[in-house]
C-alpha cells in the first residue's frame, strides 16, 4: 500500500517532468508548421531548447530602479506553471497530484501568474510595461469568464470540477455526441488562443509596439529571467493543449498505472498535440491580427459559445 | 462565570471611550490608554467567540437593567460568535495600530478626544449589536454604532466633503434603521399574536402564528435596512463617500466590521427569526441578483477610482455583493430542500465574511501608513513606494493577492466555495434555476478577474514604477507598531488561505445550527486536502500548492541564481532618453480599456483641451476625466428632489402665524378624540 502510494506520487511527478521537458517541442512544432505553411524551410524542431540554453547563459540586465518583485517574478510564473502541469492529466489519470487543484484552482494559477507579471511589468516604471500589463489585464478579465463558462458545463455534465474524474467519467460514457461538448471546445479553444498570446489576439513574433501585449510585458526582461518567463509561456501553452486534447478527445489516456497502458497514453497525447499543432498552424496563417479593441468582441463570441454550451447542457441532456 | 465574558468587550470598549475624555490632561496617556483597552476588550471579544464556536456553549445572560418588564437580554450563540471573533481580531489590528497612526492628530484642531471617545462608542455598539437577544439592545447598538461612526466619518469637520458625506451617511443610516425597526416590530406583533411588549428574539422565534406574507414582508424590509448598510447596488453611493473620509483605522472597522454587522443582522432575521421554510424561493434569485448587481458594479466602479481609499470602500460593494451571492444560493437551495448544498452555500458566504473583513482591514491600515507618509491619496501622485516602505508594500501586496482571490491565499478558498455550490445544479427542477445559477458562477468570475485587474492597477501605480511626486519621493517607513498591526492581519491572510479544511471545520457549527445539517465530507481525505462535497467531485489542497510553489522558487534560485552574471542598467527608451515619472503609464491609462469596453455603467465626462503654437505642435494638452456613479443621477437625487417638493408643498400650511397653528393643534385634538371614542 505505503509502496504504491509511493510509485502513484513518482509517476506523477515523471509525468510532471515529461510535461515542462516536452513543452518547448510543442512550440518548435507549432513553429515548424507555420514555416511549412508559409513556404518557408522550417528551423530546426529542437530550436526552442538551443535558445532556452541561451538564454541559461546569458547575464542578466534589470532595469534600473526595479525591486525584489521584479526578480522574483519569473520564479514565481514558472513555478506557478510547473504546478498547473502537475495538475492536469497528461498521460494518465488517478495519479495523486491531480487532486491538488481541480480545473477552478488551475484557472486561478494562471491568474496568479499573470498577477505577477504583470506587477512586474510596472515595476520599471516605463511606458511599454505599463502598455503591455494594462492590456493582458484586460483581456483576461474577459477569458476568464468564458474559460470557467466552458469548463462548467463539462463539470455539470460529469458532476465534478477534478479534471481526472471528469476525463474518467468521459470515457466511461463512451462516443456521445453532446451538443454542448461542442459549443464549450470551441470557445476553450478560442479562450486558449487569446489566453497564450497567438494571433488573432496577440501576435509573438513582433515587437510593434502598437500591437504587442506579452511581449510588452516582459520587455525588459533579459538572460535566465527571460527563460524562465519563456519556457512558462510554453508549458502553459502545452498545458492548454493538454487540456483540449484530453478534455475533449480523452480516449488513450491510460486509466491503470500498467506499463503499457502508459506507453499508448505517451503515443496518444503525442498524437493528439500533433494534430493540435498543425489546427493552430492553419488558424494562424489564415487569421489577421485583430486591432485591440476588437478582441473584447472576440472574447464575448468565446464566452457567447460558452454559454450556449451550457444552456444546450440545460435544456437538451437532462431535462 | 463563563456568560460574564458577553460583557466585558463592551465594558472595555466603552472604558476606552471615558478615557480617552481624558485627552485635555494628556494626550499621550489618553491615547495609549485608551487604545490599550481597546485591543484588551477586542482580544476577549475573539476568545469569547473561539469558545462559543468551538465548544457549542450559547452564553447567555439577562441583566436586570431596562424596564421592569423588559430586562435586558444577551446572548451568544455560533453566528454571532463568528462576527464577534471578527470585531476582536480586527479591533485588535486597529488599536495597535491607531497607537502610531493617532498621534499625528494630537496636534492638530481636531484632538484626540473626539476620536478616542467615539472610537469605543462605535466598538461597543457594534458588540452590542451582537449580543443582543431582544431587538430592544439590538436597535440601541445599531444607533450607537451609526452614530458614533457619524461622528468618525465628520471628525476632520473643517472639509466641507467629509461633512456632507456625514449628512448622507446619517440619513442612509436612519433610512435605513427605520426599515429594520419595521421588520422587527412586524416580527413582534405578528409572531405572538397579540402585541406583547417584549420585543426578545425568543419570542419571535416562536413564530407560529406569522402568515408566511408577513414574514416576507418582514425580509423584505430587513434586505432593505441590512442591505442599505452594507452597501448594496443600487443604495450604494454613501458608501465611498462616508468610508474613504474616516481615519484609515476606522475606515478599516468600517468597511471590515461594520459592513459585517449588517450582514449578520440579515443573516440573524432571515437564518434565524424567521424560518427559512416560510420563505418565497425566489428570495434566493433576488438576493442573488442583488449581489450580483453589486459585485460586477463595484469592481467596475473601483476600476475608475484613482483616490486609493475610495477604490477600496468600492471594492467593499463588490465584495458584499460576492457575499450576498453566497447567501443567495444557501436559500436557494434550501428551498430546493438540499439543506446539505445550503449549508456549503453558507459556509462560502460565512467564509467570505471572516476574508474580507480581514483583507479589506489590512488593506485600509496600509493604505493609512502610506497616507501617514505622504499625506497623498490620490494614486496619480504616487509611485515606487516598493522602495520606500518594503513593509508596507509587502503587506499590501498580501492584500492585494488575497482579495483578487488568488491561491494559496484566503480570498481564494471563499470562491472556490461557492463556485463548488454553484455547481452543484444537477438535481434542481427548475431549468430556469439550474441555467440561473452557473451564470451567477460566470459572474462571479468576471468580477474576480476584474478585481485583480484593479488590484494589478492600484499596486502598479502606488508601489511599483518611479514617484510622481516629492512627498512620495520621501516617504520613509513606518513604526513598529503599525507594521506589526499590518503583518499581523497579513499573516491571517496566509493562513486562513491554506488551512480551510481547519477553519470550515469550527465555521460547521453556524450552519449546523441554523439549517440543521453539517458538511460530511469536508476533510474525508484529512486535513491537507478540502473536499466539500466528496472527494470524487473536486479537491484542492492549499498546503501543497504553496509547498510546490516555493519549492520551485527555491530550487529555480539555487540552480540559477548567479549574482555575477547580473548587471543593472537604465530601462530600455526607444534610443531617446528621458524616461521621466511622468512617462509611466498612469492609474487612468491603466484603466482606459476596462472603460471603453463596459463604457454605459459610468457616466463619463472626458475633455481634452489642446494649446497650438504655429508649427502646429502642442504646447500644452489638458486632460480632464470625471467619472460619477450613475446611482447618483438614477436614484438619490430624484429622491432628493421630490423629497423637496414635497417639503415645498407641506410648506404652504406654515404661515407663521400662531393662531393658524394652535388651530392645527385644536383640531387634530378633536379628531384623536372622536377616534378613541
Amino acid at each position: 500500500m505505503e509502496l504504491s502510494l509511493f510509485a502513484n506520487w513518482f509517476l506523477a511527478g515523471l509525468q510532471t517532468l515529461l510535461l515542462i521537458a516536452l513543452a518547448p517541442l510543442l512550440l518548435g512544432w507549432i513553429r515548424a508548421c507555420k514555416a511549412m505553411l508559409h513556404n518557408h524551410s522550417p528551423a530546426s524542431l529542437w530550436q526552442p531548447y538551443r535558445d532556452l540554453r541561451k538564454f541559461f547563459r546569458k547575464e542578466v540586465v534589470v532595469a534600473d530602479g526595479a525591486s525584489w518583485l521584479f526578480r522574483a517574478t519569473p520564479y514565481i510564473v514558472l513555478g506557478t506553471m510547473i504546478l498547473s502541469a502537475g495538475v492536469v492529466p497528461l498521460v494518465a489519470t488517478d495519479l495523486p497530484t491531480a487532486a491538488i487543484a481541480d480545473v477552478i484552482v488551475l484557472t486561478s494559477f494562471f491568474a496568479l501568474a499573470r498577477f505577477f507579471s504583470a506587477l512586474a511589468a510596472m515595476d520599471t516604471g516605463t511606458a511599454f510595461g505599463g502598455m503591455g500589463a494594462s492590456r493582458e489585464m484586460m483581456l483576461s478579465a474577459l477569458a476568464e469568464p468564458a474559460m470557467l463558462m466552458a469548463v462548467f458545463t463539462l463539470s455539470m455534465t460529469a458532476n465534478t470540477t477534478n479534471l481526472s474524474s471528469t476525463i474518467e467519467y468521459l470515457l466511461q460514457h463512451g462516443l456521445v455526441l453532446r451538443p454542448s461538448f461542442i459549443f464549450a471546445a470551441l470557445g476553450l479553444m478560442m479562450v486558449a488562443i487569446a489566453e497564450t498570446g497567438r494571433i488573432p489576439i496577440d501576435n509573438p513574433s513582433t515587437h510593434l509596439e502598437l500591437t504587442m501585449v506579452h511581449e510588452a510585458m516582459i520587455l525588459e526582461y533579459s538572460g535566465r529571467h527571460l527563460g524562465l518567463i519563456e519556457w512558462a509561456h510554453q508549458i502553459k501553452l502545452m498545458v492548454y493543449g493538454v487540456l483540449i486534447a484530453n478534455l475533449f478527445i480523452p480516449w488513450g489516456i491510460a486509466t491503470t498505472l500498467t506499463p503499457e497502458a502508459l506507453g499508448i497514453g505517451v503515443l496518444a497525447i503525442i498524437g493528439k498535440l500533433m494534430i493540435l499543432g498543425v489546427v493552430l498552424a492553419i488558424y494562424e496563417t489564415t487569421l489577421a491580427k485583430l486591432r485591440l479593441f476588437r478582441a473584447p468582441d472576440y472574447l464575448s463570441f468565446a464566452f457567447l459559445l460558452s454559454l450556449l454550451g451550457m444552456l444546450s447542457h440545460v435544456i437538451l441532456e437532462v431535462g | 462565570m463563563s456568560s460574564y465574558l458577553l460583557s466585558i468587550p463592551v465594558i472595555c470598549a466603552l472604558l476606552s471611550s471615558v478615557i480617552s475624555l481624558g485627552a485635555k490632561q494628556s494626550a499621550r496617556v489618553a491615547r495609549i490608554g485608551s487604545f490599550l483597552l481597546l485591543g484588551i476588550g477586542g482580544i476577549v471579544a475573539a476568545y469569547t467567540g473561539f469558545y462559543v464556536l468551538i465548544e457549542h456553549q450559547i452564553l447567555t445572560q439577562d441583566i436586570m437593567l431596562g424596564l421592569p418588564w423588559m430586562h435586558w437580554h444577551l446572548r451568544l450563540d455560533m453566528l454571532s460568535a463568528l462576527f464577534f471573533i471578527i470585531i476582536g481580531v480586527v479591533s485588535c489590528a486597529a488599536s495597535v495600530f491607531g497607537i502610531g497612526y493617532t498621534r499625528e492628530f494630537e496636534s492638530t484642531a481636531y484632538g484626540f478626544m473626539p476620536l478616542g471617545f467615539f472610537t469605543g462608542l462605535f466598538v461597543a455598539g457594534m458588540l452590542g449589536v451582537l449580543i443582543a437577544d431582544d431587538a430592544l439592545i439590538f436597535m440601541i447598538g445599531w444607533e450607537i454604532m451609526s452614530l458614533a461612526s457619524y461622528f468618525l466619518v465628520t471628525f476632520q469637520h473643517t472639509q466641507a466633503a467629509n461633512r456632507s458625506a456625514g449628512f448622507l451617511y446619517l440619513l442612509m443610516a436612519h433610512l435605513g434603521g427605520l426599515a429594520i425597526l419595521l421588520a422587527f416590530g412586524i416580527l413582534a406583533g405578528m409572531g405572538s399574536g397579540e402585541f406583547n411588549f417584549d420585543f426578545s428574539f425568543n419570542d419571535m422565534r416562536d413564530h407560529s402564528n406569522i402568515t408566511p406574507l408577513w414574514a416576507n414582508i418582514a425580509v423584505g424590509l430587513s434586505l432593505f435596512g441590512f442591505g442599505m448598510k452594507a452597501g448594496l447596488v443600487p443604495a450604494h453611493a454613501w458608501l465611498p463617500e462616508a468610508h474613504p473620509v474616516a481615519p484609515s483605522h476606522i475606515s478599516a472597522l468600517m468597511s471590515g466590521v461594520m459592513l459585517k454587522v449588517a450582514i449578520y443582522g440579515f443573516m440573524r432575521v432571515t437564518f434565524d427569526l424567521v424560518s427559512t421554510l416560510s420563505l418565497h424561493w425566489s428570495w434566493g434569485v433576488v438576493l442573488i441578483s442583488i449581489g450580483g448587481a453589486s459585485a460586477l458594479l463595484g469592481i467596475l466602479y473601483a476600476l475608475m477610482q484613482n483616490d486609493l481609499k475610495r477604490l477600496l470602500a468600492y471594492s467593499s460593494i463588490e465584495n458584499v455583493g460576492i457575499i450576498f451571492i453566497s447567501l443567495g444560493l444557501c436559500l436557494l437551495f434550501h428551498s430546493q430542500n438540499r439543506p446539505a448544498l445550503a449549508s456549503l452555500a453558507m459556509i462560502a458566504a460565512l467564509y467570505h465574511i471572516l476574508n474580507h473583513s480581514i483583507f479589506k482591514s489590512l488593506l485600509f491600515l496600509s493604505a493609512g501608513a502610506v497616507l501617514h507618509n505622504t499625506h497623498e491619496r490620490n494614486l496619480e501622485q504616487m509611485g515606487g513606494l516598493i522602495r520606500r516602505v518594503p513593509y508596507t508594500a509587502f503587506f499590501f501586496l498580501i492584500g492585494s493577492l488575497s482579495i483578487a482571490a488568488l491561491p494559496p491565499f484566503n480570498g481564494f478558498v471563499s470562491e472556490w466555495l461557492t463556485f463548488q455550490a454553484a455547481l452543484q445544479t444537477t438535481g434542481l427542477q427548475s431549468g430556469v434555476l439550474r441555467t440561473l445559477i452557473p451564470f451567477s458562477a460566470a459572474l462571479l468570475a468576471l468580477t474576480s478577474a476584474l478585481s485583480a485587474t484593479c488590484f494589478v492597477k492600484l499596486y502598479g501605480t502606488a508601489f511599483l514604477g518611479q514617484p510622481r511626486s516629492k512627498n512620495v519621493r520621501h516617504a520613509h517607513e513606518i513604526d513598529n507598531g503599525m507594521r506589526v498591526a499590518q503583518g499581523f492581519l497579513a499573516l491571517l491572510c496566509l493562513l486562513l488561505g491554506i488551512f480551510p479544511t481547519t477553519v470550515i471545520s469550527v465555521l460547521e457549527a453556524i450552519p449546523h445550527k441554523l439549517i440543521g445539517v453539517e458538511l460530511a465530507n469536508v476533510s474525508a481525505e484529512g486535513w491537507l486536502w478540502l473536499t466539500p462535497i466528496s472527494p470524487g467531485v473536486a479537491s484542492y489542497s492549499a498546503p501543497l500548492v504553496l509547498l510546490s510553489i516555493v519549492t520551485v522558487w527555491g530550487l529555480g534560485y539555487l540552480l540559477l541564481h548567479d549574482p555575477k552574471k547580473s548587471r543593472i542598467s537604465p530601462a530600455w527608451d526607444c534610443g531617446f532618453g528621458g524616461g521621466t515619472p511622468r512617462t509611466q503609464y498612469t492609474a487612468a491609462a491603466f484603466a482606459m480599456p476596462i472603460r471603453r469596453i463596459f463604457k454605459p455603467v459610468w457616466k463619463v465626462k472626458e475633455k481634452i483641451e489642446e494649446q497650438k503654437e504655429i508649427t502646429l505642435h502642442s504646447k500644452r494638452i489638458d486632460y480632464k476625466l470625471e467619472i460619477s456613479d450613475r446611482s447618483w443621477t438614477a436614484l438619490y437625487l430624484p429622491i432628493a428632489a421630490a423629497v423637496n417638493y414635497c417639503a415645498r408643498t407641506l410648506g404652504y400650511i406654515q404661515t407663521g402665524n400662531i393662531r393658524t397653528y394652535l388651530s392645527y393643534s385644536f383640531f387634530t385634538l378633536l379628531f384623536l378624540l372622536w377616534l378613541i371614542t
